[in-house]
């Protein structure tokens, strides 16, 4: 208490800035953290939802549940998702495997429904061509839709990627490190120094990874 | 070609008396009590107004369609028999977007069924080498092009050069010159006059235009509502006395009040 009183007069931009330049090995340890973790459930995500999204096209009853759980998902809070698992078995618990599971199931959404939307909107004239110069559907699926849809699947990607390293600073709620950890102090502290410690690397590492997935969806663009 | 030695040969498409309706239920038929033979080496023109059932027809001969009643045979064998697979590798198919792959060059277009095929790489290079000369493109300018960078006329010429890859029997074209300019499409069909000749194949070929029917033709089959309504020989055809073929004919007719 007596030290917030001392910090009140000062700005906080130079309290923070200061705050960075003293933490800035531990901030810079966060931030891999909370890379780590983006990377493995984003690359789960991926493993799960492509291949998903292109079998449904293939089975259009199974259509309406699968993207129906993802959207489920989606509608539930974040911090109540994290809540939810903790009490499961196997996959819940304290820490990062939770919080994988969680960001997981936030990132299927996008990525399912990009996937099916990429591979069902492509120019009928090119779908009855490859039919009628007698493709199989497994190659039409693998050297027609998938690569005409790659950019679009792409972009269902890069929101996810976004979405996920927004929602991975919750995961410090259930005690998954990365750059939450900062915030939650920040917010139990009052401290704005905290909360700046872990909410401009987050946002900072959205940017890019919004700016890089974008140059790359640009360059698969098919005009 | 003599007509008489034509309906000699052996008959390469057989419609007998095919009916196709949507869902199976009768009441809405597409085309109906469909018979008529497609001889080997002919062009036949499937004429008719829009909706009246030609693209049905040609779906039904590679299988992109089976017949609710009656059957289909190609080369002896109902489309129900055939591995659908081999029947469509062996029947060129062009359409009016010419439905070239955006994200594949012209050469890659042109060596798909090859490739398909599994001809080697050399065999296939040589054959889109060919294929691009056949229909007037410069290969060493067009092969590593990609479809975007062609005009509607070069990538309707690419989507026959497709079609012929595999030197199919049996081309299918659907409405092929349909959405190209005027002048650009007189080209095209003074030229693929000439090539069809050439090559001898069974050409069947959709069209709503009766200009482009009475060029290309060796036989016209006028449709109309699901129905054959005439069939005749492009010379024939403008004698007979239906009320289709007449609004047909008027359809060719100059605009009154313009000088000739």
């Amino acid at each position: 208490m007596h030290e917030i009183k001392v910090e009140r007069p000062m700005s906080p931009s130079l309290t923070s800035w200061t705050f960075f330049v003293e933490h800035r090995a531990e901030i810079l340890s966060a931030t891999l953290d909370h890379l780590a973790l983006v990377l493995i459930a984003m690359t789960i995500a991926i493993l799960i939802g492509v291949p998903l999204g292109m079998f449904i096209v293939q089975r259009p009853a199974l259509r309406t549940i699968a993207l129906g759980i993802a959207s489920i998902f989606q509608t539930i809070p974040s911090l109540a998702l994290f809540g939810f698992l903790i009490p499961i078995p196997f996959i819940g618990g304290i820490g990062k495997r939770t919080a994988i599971v969680a960001l997981v199931l936030y990132a299927l959404l996008p990525i399912l429904r990009n996937t099916y939307v990429g591979l069902t909107s492509i120019d009928p004239a090119v779908l009855e061509s490859a039919e009628a110069m007698g493709m199989t559907r497994a190659q039409i699926l693998i050297r027609v839709r998938f690569p005409l849809a790659l950019a679009v699947i792409l972009a269902g990607i890069r929101t996810a990627t976004i979405i996920t390293i927004g929602v991975a600073t919750i995961a410090a709620a259930i005690g998954a490190g990365g750059l939450g950890t900062f915030i939650f102090r920040g917010v139990a502290l009052v401290s704005d120094a905290l909360i700046l410690a872990g909410a401009i690397p987050a946002a900072l590492l959205a940017l890019l990874a919004d700016f890089l997935l974008g140059l790359l969806e640009r360059r698969l663009r098919i005009s | 070609m003599n007509t008489k030695l034509a309906l000699s040969d052996k008959e390469t498409i057989q419609f007998r008396e095919v009916s196709f309706h949507i869902n199976d239920i009768p009441a809405r038929a597409i085309v109906s009590c469909i018979s008529l033979a497609v001889s080997n080496g002919e062009t036949l023109v499937l004429l008719g107004r829009s909706g009246s059932g030609k693209t049905t027809l040609l779906r039904l001969i590679n299988g992109m369609l089976l017949p609710s009643q009656g059957e289909v045979l190609v080369q002896n064998c109902s489309t129900r028999d055939w591995d659908l697979i081999r029947l469509r590798r062996g029947i060129g198919y062009v359409i009016q977007d010419a439905g070239l792959f955006p994200h594949f060059t012209v050469a890659e277009n042109i060596g798909l069924v090859p490739s398909l095929e599994k001809w080697d790489r050399y065999r296939t290079a040589v054959r889109v080498g060919e294929l691009l000369t056949l229909v007037g493109l410069d290969p060493s300018e067009f092969a590593g092009r990609h479809p975007r960078e062609l005009s509607g006329g070069q990538r309707q010429r690419v989507g026959v050069a497709r079609a012929l890859a595999a030197d199919p029997p049996i081309l299918l074209m659907d409405e092929p010159f349909g959405a190209l300019d005027p002048v650009t499409r007189a080209e095209l069909q003074r030229e693929f006059s000439a090539l069809a000749r050439r090559l001898g194949k069974t050409i069947v070929f959709v069209t709503h235009d009766l200009r482009e029917a009475l060029l290309l033709a060796s036989r016209i089959v006028l449709l109309e509502a699901g129905r054959i309504v005439a069939t005749a020989t492009p010379q024939e055809f403008l004698r007979l006395d239906h009320p289709e073929v007449r609004a047909f004919t008027s359809s060719l007719a100059v605009p009154s009040g313009i000088p000739a």
